[in-house]
């Protein structure tokens, strides 16, 4: 392992393997998969995902939790004559992300095994796969904002075929509007960005987090704040720009939709936790009662919009607005135990979501629909294990004590409970209870839900059809994330051990 | 000045060797007609000539002037001309191999294309190489005139008469003011070589006749970097002319301008405060006209046409810091993804020549790896990822901006960049769009692209090649533009 002695200035070459193995390993899995015969296609794809998963293992393995500081530094020359330099490693923020997205990415490269949607084309499928895993692990080992950048935008581009060739019968026009959405949000963001580097003359991501935003105005880092805020917004998603969200879910592929909700919008909040408060304190100052106001508004809203839909994968689209709101919540508290709790339920809401998504695939696989009232009632009876799966999600979903998604939620609210001491302790508390009803919210849509699809009586329509429960491939693909969901409720420790020192080491 | 004695034949040798090949070209159309094929083969032996002449004269000694006076050169090589005049003959060869299957197709006589295209790239290679206004007069004019046949050279279209005519008028408007501007600084400095010039204003910081005729001077230049209010021949010009043409105009005609306005401002850089403002709203103007109105577009040429006056607005940014070696920079990056959207508008408009956005739509399915060069290259011009080059190209104007303290021109190119995102993401993602209900009326039986001619594949293939590999390694671009980092 190789640590380097400090931030920017080292003219010497930091590489380390793990990070670079990290990229390299599913970068050219892209090539072996388009270079290997059809029947092959889905083998080579699982075994670089497989590899990579194994990858970031090692990483966590070597990962020093006492030292909390950024590890596994790679630090090489990109482009002297701008000086940045292209730099990654990990920290205790985003090796929890790193192995989330190389597990993900794994189950869902186990899926195709098991089914492709149409129009097929594999290796196509596969390669794009693994092409939106090297931006997504990129983005989260950056630690140049430019290169942080380029990862960020990379995943667009696979993400933006996989919804638009694999994706429902709306797929052009949601993976368009994603595109737009993301592709503005983006610009913006790089405005934020530039303007750190205008006003800090660095893009690095070390030593600007080390200067915690001295020497850089407060109105300057106000506005620099803002810019970032539209851009992660869009990806968190942040009500009100969350809208491209339920169409993308809707139209696009099961594995599509588990990347999505699971690594994609982590991004935006990651990029909030990473760049946004520590290097523009002052700003976040200034911008955190308005994200806490609009993370809530996003929980109640996303909530509400649930109780109304019929479709279940733009339900748990919406769901993940008011998720996603915690989290946001949580950033906007500016405690520690606030950031925790959004990046606990980071990966909370990873592992829970990807694991209804996959399991929303299995039913719209056998019933050929996602809408509630066409699938009917009674999955208990026609699928139990199937049944108890979604009932397993669900309650984990609505935040159940014991299970992931308990934690996350409920530290964001204890943060607001009582913010950082520049912040409006009224506002928060009153957030902290709207946030509270919409917890409530989130139990009655679930539970709603629950009754309606796995309670009742199959509906005539599918009374005759038959079909299997859950298949073996089926049963690999989510038992690694039910484990998860058990084991963060159980033992939080696994992530917070990780987020704890750094998040402190971060705040200063 | 008993110059003609001393003449360095090595340092003039990149132009002399290219309106020798001119002549070469137009010659062996004459006497061997059947040798039609090879004319284009030949144009680009003569720009890699050009270029090895270059080389060798830049190895021997990396600066060098003939017709010099007492102090001064008219004609220098050094860092800025090497750079400028290598990126002359590159993105040459490049429009020669755009333009081989087009000249053939839409019966444009080979011969006079291909002796003009090459007399406007002397006249080019001598402008980079000019410190004198009265060579940079002429070169200009040598690059200008060529290039206004060139666009009428296809002799049954009226649309091609037409943007001609518009062309040839805006031009001799601005090449009037320029001259106009040019006796001025002549008659308060006394020189014409631009060393002598900037003497002069050094020693005379605060005179209001010399103010004007920088700003009259600048007005031929921005002309043809098609600044706006100079700007209105664009668009129907690059429509009218064959495209490989436009890929011309839009290109190295622009760049021709572009070295021209900054030996001309760093002549005059004493009076920076008088110019810069000026340059600046051109830049503010530029950008955000050009932008606007490409959204607009239903027509991809066209769409291109805006899109590149926009980015000429990117490149006066720095220009009004004065940080020239930024401009340098994007123009260096500029040529390589514009030559590449235009190749690819070429291998296009070879089958669907009415070049409609929607004979675009679904470009993906007849022909992917066109349509993927072609997202390539719009997300270059975007700047965003995968096209890091236009990417580290942004950053570079924008630090330069922000550095020379014009954070307000940064911000409005950060928000032009924004606008452009629109267009550009649309027109790319619209090549992928495979929905059946869109067939469009006209499209008929042409949807089968290929093969797209091997030169102009070989072009795009070129281009596509160099922009990843500077995307990877911008150093390899920044690294060799005089007077950056």
């Amino acid at each position: 392992m190789i640590l380097s002695a400090g931030g920017g200035a080292v003219a010497g070459q930091d590489v380390a393997a793990l990070p670079l193995l990290l990229l390299a390993v599913p970068l050219l899995g892209t090539l072996a998969v388009t270079a290997s015969p059809q029947r092959l296609v889905r083998l080579v794809g699982v075994g670089v995902a497989a590899a990579t998963f194994g990858l970031s293992l090692a990483l966590l393995g070597a990962y020093d939790v006492s030292a909390g500081m950024v590890q596994q530094r790679v630090d090489l020359r990109w482009i002297p004559a701008l000086g940045v330099r292209f730099q990654l490693g990990v920290d205790g923020i985003s090796l929890p992300l790193v192995v989330l997205t190389t597990l993900l990415t794994l189950l869902c490269a186990v899926y195709t095994l098991h089914t492709l949607p149409a129009p097929g084309r594999p290796r196509a499928f596969l390669a794009l796969l693994l092409l939106s895993e090297v931006g997504m692990l990129g983005t989260f080992l950056a630690l140049d904002l430019l290169v942080f950048f380029v990862f960020f935008e990379v995943v667009l581009i696979p993400m933006y075929f996989l919804i638009g060739t694999w994706g429902g019968p709306r797929r052009r026009y949601a993976s368009a509007k994603f595109l737009l959405y993301t592709l503005l949000g983006s610009a913006i963001m790089l405005l934020g960005l530039l303007g750190i580097d205008a006003a800090a003359g660095t893009l690095d991501m070390v030593s600007l987090t080390a200067r915690a935003g001295a020497g850089i105005g407060s109105r300057t880092q106000t506005l620099c704040f803002v810019a970032l805020l539209l851009g992660f917004g869009v990806k968190a998603p942040m009500w009100p720009l969350h809208t491209w969200l339920p169409d993308a879910h809707t139209e696009a592929p099961t594995v599509a939709s588990v990347l999505l909700a699971g690594v994609l919008l982590k991004m935006g909040t990651y990029g909030l936790v990473r760049i946004a408060l520590p290097m523009l304190p002052s700003g976040a100052r200034a911008v955190a009662p308005w994200l806490g106001v609009l993370a809530v508004v996003g929980i109640v809203y996303g909530s509400l919009c649930c109780l109304a839909q019929r479709d279940l994968k733009r339900l748990i689209a919406y769901s993940s607005v008011g998720h996603m709101g915690f989290v946001l919540l949580g950033i906007a508290t500016l405690t520690s135990v606030g950031i925790n709790a959004a990046l606990f339920a980071n990966v909370a809401h990873g592992v829970i979501t990807g694991l209804l998504f996959f399991l929303v695939g299995f039913l719209k696989e056998r019933y050929g629909t996602s809408d509630l009232d066409d699938i009917g009632g009674g999955l208990a009876v026609k699928a139990p294990t199937l049944s108890g799966l979604f009932t397993f999600a669900a309650v984990a979903s609505l935040g159940l004590p014991g299970l992931a998604g308990f934690w996350g939620e409920m530290l964001a609210m204890l943060g607001a409970f009582r913010p950082a001491p520049t912040l409006s302790r009224p506002l928060f508390l009153t957030l902290m209870v709207l946030a509270g009803v919409g917890t409530v919210l989130a139990a009655a849509y679930l539970l709603l839900l629950l009754r309606r699809l796995t309670t009742g009586t199959v509906t005539s329509r599918w009374r005759e059809v038959r079909y299997a429960d859950v298949g073996a491939v089926e049963l690999a693909v989510v038992t690694p994330l039910v484990v998860l969901t058990v084991a963060l409720g159980l033992y939080p420790r696994l992530v917070f051990g990780f987020t704890d020192l750094a998040v402190h080491r971060l705040l200063g | 000045m008993s110059y003609p004695e001393s003449i360095d034949y090595a340092a003039i040798a990149p132009p002399v060797v290219c309106a020798l090949g001119a002549s070469g070209v137009l010659l062996t159309d004459l006497i061997a007609p059947r040798a039609r094929r090879l004319l284009p083969a030949l144009a680009a032996g003569v720009l890699l000539g050009a270029l090895g002449a270059l080389a060798a004269a830049a190895a021997a000694a990396p600066t060098r002037g003939t017709f010099c006076s007492t102090r001064f050169c008219s004609y220098a090589v050094d860092p800025f001309t090497i750079f400028v005049q290598a990126l002359f003959c590159l993105a040459g060869v490049v429009i020669v191999l755009l333009s081989a299957a087009s000249v053939e197709a839409e019966h444009v006589p080979a011969g006079e294309f291909y002796f003009l295209l090459l007399t406007s790239l002397a006249g080019m290679l001598t402008l980079a190489a000019a410190r004198d206004l009265l060579v940079l007069l002429l070169a200009l004019e040598v690059v200008t005139l060529p290039a206004l046949i060139l666009v009428g050279l296809r002799r049954t279209d009226p649309r091609a008469a037409e943007a001609a005519l518009t062309f040839f008028l805006i031009s001799v408007l601005a090449t009037a003011i320029t001259v106009y501007g040019m006796s001025l600084l002549y008659g308060v400095t006394g020189s014409v070589q631009l060393g002598g010039i900037l003497d002069a204003l050094r020693r005379a910081p605060h005179q209001p006749v010399a103010a004007l005729a920088v700003v009259l001077a600048i007005a031929g230049f921005a002309f043809k970097v098609a600044a706006v209010p100079f700007h209105a021949w664009a668009p129907d010009t690059y429509q009218g002319a064959p495209v490989p043409v436009a890929a011309f105009l839009s290109v190295a005609s622009k760049a021709a301008g572009f070295a021209g306005l900054i030996l001309l401002l760093a002549a005059c850089a004493p009076y920076a405060p008088s110019w810069r403002p000026v340059i600046a709203v051109l830049a503010v103007a530029t950008m955000t006209v050009g932008n606007v109105a490409a959204l607009r577009q239903r027509h991809v040429v066209r769409l291109l046409a805006w899109s590149s006056i926009a980015q000429a607005g990117y490149i006066l940014v720095p220009l009004a810091v004065p940080d020239p070696a930024a401009a340098l920079a994007y123009l260096g990056a500029y040529a390589v993804m514009n030559l590449g959207a235009f190749g690819c508008a070429v291998a296009v408009a070879g089958r669907r020549p009415r070049s409609a956005v929607a004979d675009y739509r679904g470009l993906f399915a007849d022909a992917p790896a066109l349509a993927l060069a072609l997202a390539f290259f719009l997300t270059c011009l975007a700047g965003l990822p995968p096209g890091i080059v236009g990417l580290v190209a942004k950053v570079v104007v924008f630090r330069s901006a922000v550095d020379g303290g014009m954070s307000w021109l940064a911000v409005v190119m950060a928000v032009n960049t924004v606008i452009a995102l629109y267009y550009y993401a649309r027109l790319a993602a619209s090549l992928f769009d495979t929905s059946p209900d869109q067939a469009e009326p006209g499209r008929g039986d042409a949807t089968h692209l290929l093969p797209v001619p091997a030169p102009v594949a070989a072009a795009v293939a070129i281009t596509a090649a160099v922009a990843v590999v500077l995307g990877f390694w911008p150093q390899a671009l920044l690294g060799v533009v005089p007077g950056f980092g």
